[in-house]
């Protein structure tokens, strides 16, 4: 691999993904695809209600059955589970209550699939109503009955953060201006249904599971908790996992209810949810409301901001509290914004728990943010690549919420995107009914405090060396498809000068590999790249030495050139790598080797309440241009082109990044044009691949990539993330695009046909009243 | 055998998979994705979705991209259906599955046999398809990775593989 080009755009290819081949001839095996011949069935029967008290639950008529081997209920753990020790507020199988339609209630092993089913159909399940609520405005309500006694308001969270001088910061504005939008609830819509085979050997008392977790640590400690076992009987594995997108960033409950029954059971059970339970079990991103007012100077610089956020977080905790804290820390980091107010209610609701979604947190703020950015720019007569510039930040800084920015490469993100769309020539100057519009978006490079606090590095590899000359690099981070594992091994065969080839990863596996914290808030490259370098620094150093010893040399006179070793950088007879690794064997036998890598306490956010999130080592920065077609006749968009730039500090792999920047875009493209779960009293309406619109291949756009490369001082070889930061910038690239091409500022997502049209007929409606007035004055 | 099907008439179905003949007792109601996952073990055929929703079970049948998860097996009596196990030629990954490595078009790799086989039936019936004719191909393979760009790539790389 050729060293990087500088501040442009990367020229290496990039390599592909280690495990690509398994995955393009059918042979990688994912969780439904293990072997599970001789396991039972598992199925779960939900609630079909909203919202209840639990009167009766008799199962025995499911147990009779012929072929059922085992049924469990809440009974069968009565301990909570969840992602933060504060919000553990959920049971994996509803006890005394349930709180949305489709919560599991109980669950069934049986001999095969059919047989489970009809045993669900057998069981009895009786309870009294509660009130349902499905928004945020009914379920605060005064007088709402409350969905968990110790949250009032059912608030899970509330946030008041203020930084700065807010009234100073609207005065000094020559335009203040506010605005409302709503964001629908999404979903990750992974393409692999949720799976888990779990295995429980009564005999040894010991518990193996394999499921499509990106948190496998996290997974082996809940595990631990809710069956009450040692740490020591349980093992995770990690199959291949076919997208997360965050929706497996937390545990679930079919992962815990799987290995109850595998235990009940005194075997194998798996269990395969449908895509419809896929929906249900959700863990996505919340139906968001928010209330935002900038101030503006004439010249386009922000004086202060005000944010309003209210999310619809569903039944459960789930990470709802960092939501809604990222939320309003992620409006920072990316402007220079001297006063910012952000008020932020997490609220209870009667509807499957949300959680984690590809850019946490941020990317409902920064749609409202870049859209309200647009219009204030459109009244100064400020060109929208100018307003932006206007506001940039200067690394190295502090936020005013102390977030760390290291490196900051979104003013080469404006210029790259902005000469390749030909803004200045085009933006206007298009025929009626295309838009260009743009807008920017960052995101973390890896949660700086970890949410299971331990002490513990934040990252650690191991490297192994033994007679075959092959390094395995140990890894607990989950590939999810993102190529983190290729990541891995990049970073040890580039600090090591060695092949890729004669890199080997093994990932993921709890009785192997050392724990990890996993695959979320973009951390692998980032954290696990850097520890991977440390390691592979070791490695290098007992080579060294081992090379000197045999060359009779001093360590530091050793030159590496390619996989020889040899005397002084001239030398002719190099030691080849086998020879070197023979004679390190002989000193100490096989080698292992861990590294390490944690970010220091300055780097972990500001000391008030929730500073922690938002807080990074690096964010990476990104600009979109979209340029759509509207047709008025039918309120259709069609995105025909995008042009983005991403900041990822250095691409360690270019070919992956380019591939993590389109999803990414293309995922918020789904978001802003057709995604939207919608639920009729709670039933969800839209638990199918045809009613929830991932886009399709033939309505997806060509997307340009630029890659921009800003050096992070502290990314492994310079590299920040490059799966998250783009996406936030589609939907208002979007929505202004539509804006200029139609005269039409479109508030809420999905932009769809129907809010496209409303909006047309009522400005058509405005026209004609004007005209009226007109006419009779 | 599935309980399920105990009590539903079965019959022998002789069918050529991934270029083998072979004959098995299936009842009639046998989805062929669960008979090539679950009876001739071909698990590269992925279920994504409830029915007929994702592609991710496409294989060919006779040559055309079909969906395995609302096909019955029975309705393959005496024609050939291929998997992506079956593209795999003397160890070597065929030009799509070549193309699709190389070119990163497959991330999480779930939709990627899915994806693989229609556009393998794409190639068969039109070696040289231009991007709309491959948008067109696949646009019953969902895939929520790559934005599609990498996919589009790919299958016009394979196609220079041809060559």
């Amino acid at each position: 691999m050729t060293p990087s080009t500088g501040n442009g755009m990367a020229k290496r290819p990039g390599v592909p993904l280690i495990d690509g081949i398994e995955k393009v001839t059918g042979r990688a095996r994912y969780t439904a695809d293990l072997e599970h011949a001789d396991a039972l069935a598992g199925r779960i029967f939900r609630s079909p209600v909203s919202h209840g008290q639990i009167a009766r639950l008799d199962v025995s008529k499911a147990r009779a059955l012929e072929g059922v081997v085992c049924v469990i209920t809440g009974d069968d753990c009565p301990h909570t589970y969840g992602v933060l020790p504060v919000a553990m507020n959920e049971y994996p199988l509803a006890r005394q209550r349930v709180r949305y339609r489709g919560e599991p209630v109980a669950a069934v092993a049986a001999v095969d699939a059919h047989t489970a089913e009809r045993a669900l159909d057998l069981i009895e399940f009786e309870v009294h109503d509660l009130p349902g609520y499905y928004t945020s405005a009914e379920a605060r309500a005064p007088g709402a009955t409350l969905l968990h006694e110790d949250r009032p308001g059912n608030l899970e969270r509330e946030v008041h953060h203020q930084f700065g001088n807010l009234p100073a910061g609207f005065a000094a504005a020559d335009l203040v201006r506010e605005e409302t939008i709503s964001c629908a609830e999404v979903n990750h819509a992974q393409i692999e249904p949720h799976a888990s085979l779990a295995e429980y050997d009564p005999l040894t008392g010991r518990l193996t599971v394999q499921s499509v977790s990106q948190v496998i640590y996290y997974l082996h400690l809940m595990l631990a908790r809710c069956l009450e076992m040692d740490t020591s009987r349980i093992r995770i594995v990690k199959p291949f996992v076919g997208g997360g997108f965050g929706a497996r960033v937390e545990v679930l409950n079919f992962e815990i209810i799987t290995a109850l029954l595998a235990r009940a059971a005194g075997g194998r059970v798996i269990t395969r949810l449908t895509r419809e339970e896929c929906f249900l079990t959700h863990r996505a991103r919340p139906q968001t409301d928010i209330r935002l007012k900038l101030g503006m100077q004439r010249d386009g610089r922000l004086t202060a901001c005000e944010c309003e956020v209210v999310q619809r977080g569903g039944a459960y905790a789930g990470y709802g509290i960092v939501t809604i804290l990222y939320a309003g820390a992620l409006l920072q980091g990316i402007y220079d914004i001297p006063a910012i107010k952000y008020d932020g209610y997490r609220v209870y609701a009667n509807l499957p728990p949300c959680g984690a979604m590809r850019g946490h947190g941020a990317v409902d703020t920064r749609h409202a943010f870049e859209c309200l950015l647009d219009r204030m720019a459109r009244e100064l007569k400020l060109d929208p690549f100018s307003v932006r510039r206007a506001n940039l930040l200067h690394a190295p800084t502090r936020t005013p919420n102390d977030l760390m920015v290291n490196s900051y490469g979104l003013a080469d993100c404006l210029e790259r995107v902005e000469r390749a769309s030909r803004w200045i020539d085009r933006v206007g100057r298009l025929q009626h009914g295309k838009g260009l519009g743009m807008a920017c978006s960052h995101y973390v490079s890896g949660a700086a405090k970890p949410i299971h606090w331990t002490g513990e590095p934040h990252a650690v590899v191991n490297l192994r060396l033994d007679f075959d000359g092959c390094v395995t690099a140990l890894t607990g981070a989950a590939d999810i498809g993102q190529g983190s594992s290729t990541v891995v091994a990049i970073a040890v065969a580039e600090t090591l000068g060695i092949s890729l080839e004669r890199v080997r990863v093994v990932a993921a596996d709890t009785a192997i590999t050392p724990k990890d914290n996993g695959a979320y808030s973009s951390r692998i490259t980032f954290m696990v790249g850097n520890a991977a370098i440390d390691a592979a620094r070791a490695l290098k150093r007992i080579l060294i030495n081992a090379a000197a010893s045999k060359l009779e040399a001093r360590p530091e006179d050793i030159e590496c050139v390619g996989e020889a070793f040899q005397i002084g950088a001239g030398s002719q007879s190099g030691l080849p790598f086998a020879e070197v690794v023979k004679t390190a064997l002989v000193d100490r036998g096989p080698i292992t080797v861990a590294g390490t890598f944690t970010c220091p306490p300055e780097a972990q956010g500001g000391k008030h309440r929730g500073g922690a999130v938002g807080s990074t080592m690096g964010f990476s920065y990104a600009a979109l241009v979209v340029e759509v077609t509207v047709d008025e006749a039918t309120g259709l968009i069609s995105v025909d082109k995008v042009w983005t730039a991403l900041d990822c500090g250095h691409a360690i792999n270019p070919m992956a990044v380019e591939g993590q920047i389109e999803g990414s875009v293309w995922m918020g493209m789904g978001q802003a044009l057709s995604e939207e779960t919608r639920y009729v009293d709670g039933l969800p309406a839209h638990a199918s691949l045809l009613e929830y619109r991932v886009p399709t291949i033939a309505e997806s756009p060509p997307i340009e990539v630029h890659i921009v490369e800003s050096h992070d001082p502290n990314g492994p070889f310079g590299a920040k993330e490059a799966s998250e930061g783009a996406l936030a910038g589609f939907a208002p690239a979007l929505v202004n695009a539509v804006a200029n091409a139609i005269g039409i500022d479109v508030n809420d997502l999905p932009v769809t046909p129907d809010r496209v049209m409303e909006a047309l007929i009522e400005r058509r409606r405005r026209e004609r009243l004007g005209e009226v007035r007109r006419a009779a004055s | 055998m599935p309980l399920q099907n105990q009590g539903v008439q079965k019959r022998l179905l002789r069918m050529k998979v991934n270029g083998r003949w072979r004959e098995d007792a299936v009842a009639e109601n046998e989805l062929l994705v669960d008979f090539l996952r679950d009876i001739a073990g071909l698990t590269g055929v992925k279920i994504g979705c409830d029915g007929g929703e994702c592609g991710a079970c496409t294989v060919l049948v006779d040559d055309q991209a079909v969906p395995a998860c609302i096909t019955l097996a029975v309705r393959c009596e005496g024609r050939s259906v291929e998997t992506i196990e079956g593209l795999v030629a003397h160890g070597r990954p065929n030009r799509l599955q070549f193309a699709f490595h190389e070119k990163l078009g497959t991330q999480c790799g779930f939709c990627t046999p899915g994806m693989i086989m229609a556009a393998e039936a794409l190639l068969r019936r039109n070696p040289n398809p231009g991007d709309q004719d491959i948008r067109a191909a696949l646009s019953g393979n969902l895939c929520r990775c790559t934005g599609y760009v990498k996919i589009i790539e790919s299958v016009k790389a394979a196609t220079e593989i041809s060559r």
